[in-house]
C-alpha cells in the first residue's frame, strides 16, 4: 500500500495505462500493414519503442523494403541512447539490472524518472513506468492485432488514416518553438519531393539525412525534439508536487529535458 | 522470411542504441552535437513518416482521403485531444470521406 503513496509510482501507473492503450492502434496497424500476428508481437516485445515500431510498419505499409524499414526504425531509436546515458547517471543500475533497464528505456519511462527530484522516487518512477508500459503495451498490441486481422479491408475502416494521425500525434509534442517546426516542414518537403524519384522507404532516409545535417550545423537547443510523447504531469497539474517541481527547475534544476516543458501546467 | 530477418535486426539494433547509453562513458554521448542530432533526426523522421503515410502511394503522390485524416488529426491535436482520440479522428475522417465517395 505504501508504494501507491509514492507520487512517482502513481504517475508511472497512469502513464502505463494511457500509453498501453496505444498498443491497440499499433497492433491493428501492424497486421493491416502486411506483418503477421507474431511479427507484430515481436516488434512490441523486442523492439519496444513506439516511434521505431510505427516507423517499421509505416515503411512496410508504403511498399518499402525490409532494409528501409529497419533503417528508419533504427534511426528513430537513436534518442534512446541519449536517454540511456541520462538514466545511467541518474539511477546507476548494477549488473543485470543495467540490461533490463536498457530494454525499458523509452520516452515515457525517461520522462517519469527525470521528472522527479528525489533519487528513490526517480528509481520507482522509472521502473513503474517501464515495466507497466511494457506489460500493457504488449497485451494491447495482441488485442489490436487480433481485432485488426478480423476487420477485413483496412481502408474501409480508415486504418491508413489512423496511421497518418498516429505519426502526427507522435510528432506534435516535439514541435515546441520555431526551429522544430522549421525542421519538420523542411523534412516533410524533402520527403514529398523525393517520393516520385526513389524507391519506397528511401524518402524517409533522405529526410533523416537532412535532419541530421541541420542538427550538425545548427546551434539550437542541444536537446531539441527529445521531449516525451506524454507529459508525466499532465494529470497532476493542480497538484502541489508540480508547483514544487516547476519552482525547483527555475532555480537551476539539473535536468535540461524538463526545460521546454516549463509551461506544462497549462 | 526475409522480412523476419530485417525485423529481428531492427530489434537488435534498437536494443543496442539503448544499451550503448548505459555502457559508454557519459562524456562521449554528452556531446551537445550528438544530442542535437538525435533530436532533429527524431523530428525529421516523424515529419517524413507522416507525409509518406499521408500522400505517398508506392512511388507516386496521391491526394486522397488520407489528407482528410491528416487535417482531422491536426484539429484534434490543436484541441489537445489524447493520442487515442487523435488516431480515432484520423481513421474516422478517412473512412467517412471514402463513404462520401472521395477515395
Amino acid at each position: 500500500m505504501k508504494l501507491l503513496q509514492s507520487p512517482a509510482v502513481r504517475v508511472g501507473l497512469s502513464i502505463s495505462i494511457a500509453t498501453g492503450l496505444y498498443g491497440i492502434s499499433f497492433g491493428a496497424l501492424g497486421v493491416t500493414s502486411g506483418l503477421d500476428f507474431w511479427q507484430t508481437m515481436a516488434l512490441s516485445l523486442l523492439l519496444f519503442s513506439g516511434g521505431s515500431q510505427f516507423a517499421f510498419i509505416g515503411v512496410v505499409a508504403g511498399g518499402g523494403s525490409g532494409v528501409a524499414a529497419m533503417g528508419a526504425a533504427t534511426l528513430l531509436g537513436m534518442r534512446n541512447g541519449i536517454y540511456g546515458m541520462q538514466l545511467n547517471a541518474l539511477l546507476q543500475p548494477r549488473g543485470w539490472r543495467k540490461f533490463a533497464a536498457a530494454h525499458v528505456t523509452i520516452d515515457e519511462s525517461t520522462a517519469t524518472s527525470t521528472g522527479q527530484t528525489d533519487p528513490a522516487e526517480q528509481k520507482r518512477g522509472f521502473w513503474t513506468a517501464g515495466i507497466g508500459i511494457f506489460v500493457l503495451w504488449n497485451v494491447f498490441t495482441a488485442v489490436g492485432a487480433l481485432a485488426g486481422s478480423a476487420l477485413g479491408d483496412p481502408k474501409q475502416w480508415g486504418l491508413d488514416g489512423a496511421a497518418v494521425a498516429a505519426f502526427l500525434g507522435l510528432l506534435w509534442p516535439r514541435l515546441k518553438g520555431r526551429e522544430p517546426v522549421a525542421i519538420a516542414v523542411v523534412c516533410a518537403l524533402a520527403t514529398v519531393l523525393a517520393v516520385p524519384f526513389v524507391p519506397a522507404g528511401i524518402p524517409i532516409l533522405i529526410a533523416a539525412f537532412v535532419a541530421a545535417a541541420i542538427g550538425w550545423f545548427s546551434h539550437g537547443r542541444s536537446n531539441e525534439g527529445l521531449e516525451p510523447d506524454v507529459d508525466p504531469y499532465a494529470e497532476h497539474r493542480h497538484d502541489e508536487h508540480q508547483h514544487e517541481h516547476q519552482h525547483g527547475h527555475q532555480h537551476g534544476h539539473p535536468n535540461p529535458r524538463r526545460l521546454p516543458r516549463s509551461g506544462g501546467g497549462q | 522470411m526475409n522480412l523476419w530477418l530485417w525485423l529481428l535486426l531492427a530489434c537488435l539494433l534498437g536494443y543496442a542504441w539503448k544499451l550503448v547509453g548505459y555502457l559508454v562513458p557519459a562524456s562521449l554521448l554528452r556531446n551537445p552535437r550528438t544530442s542535437r542530432i538525435a533530436g532533429t533526426m527524431t523530428i525529421g523522421l516523424l515529419a517524413s513518416l507522416t507525409m509518406v503515410n499521408a500522400v505517398a502511394s508506392g512511388q507516386s503522390l496521391a491526394l486522397d482521403a488520407r489528407l482528410g485524416a491528416l487535417a482531422a488529426a491536426g484539429i484534434a491535436l490543436w484541441f489537445r485531444a489524447p493520442f487515442l482520440v487523435v488516431v480515432l479522428a484520423g481513421a474516422g475522417a478517412a473512412a467517412g470521406l471514402r463513404l462520401l465517395g472521395w477515395n
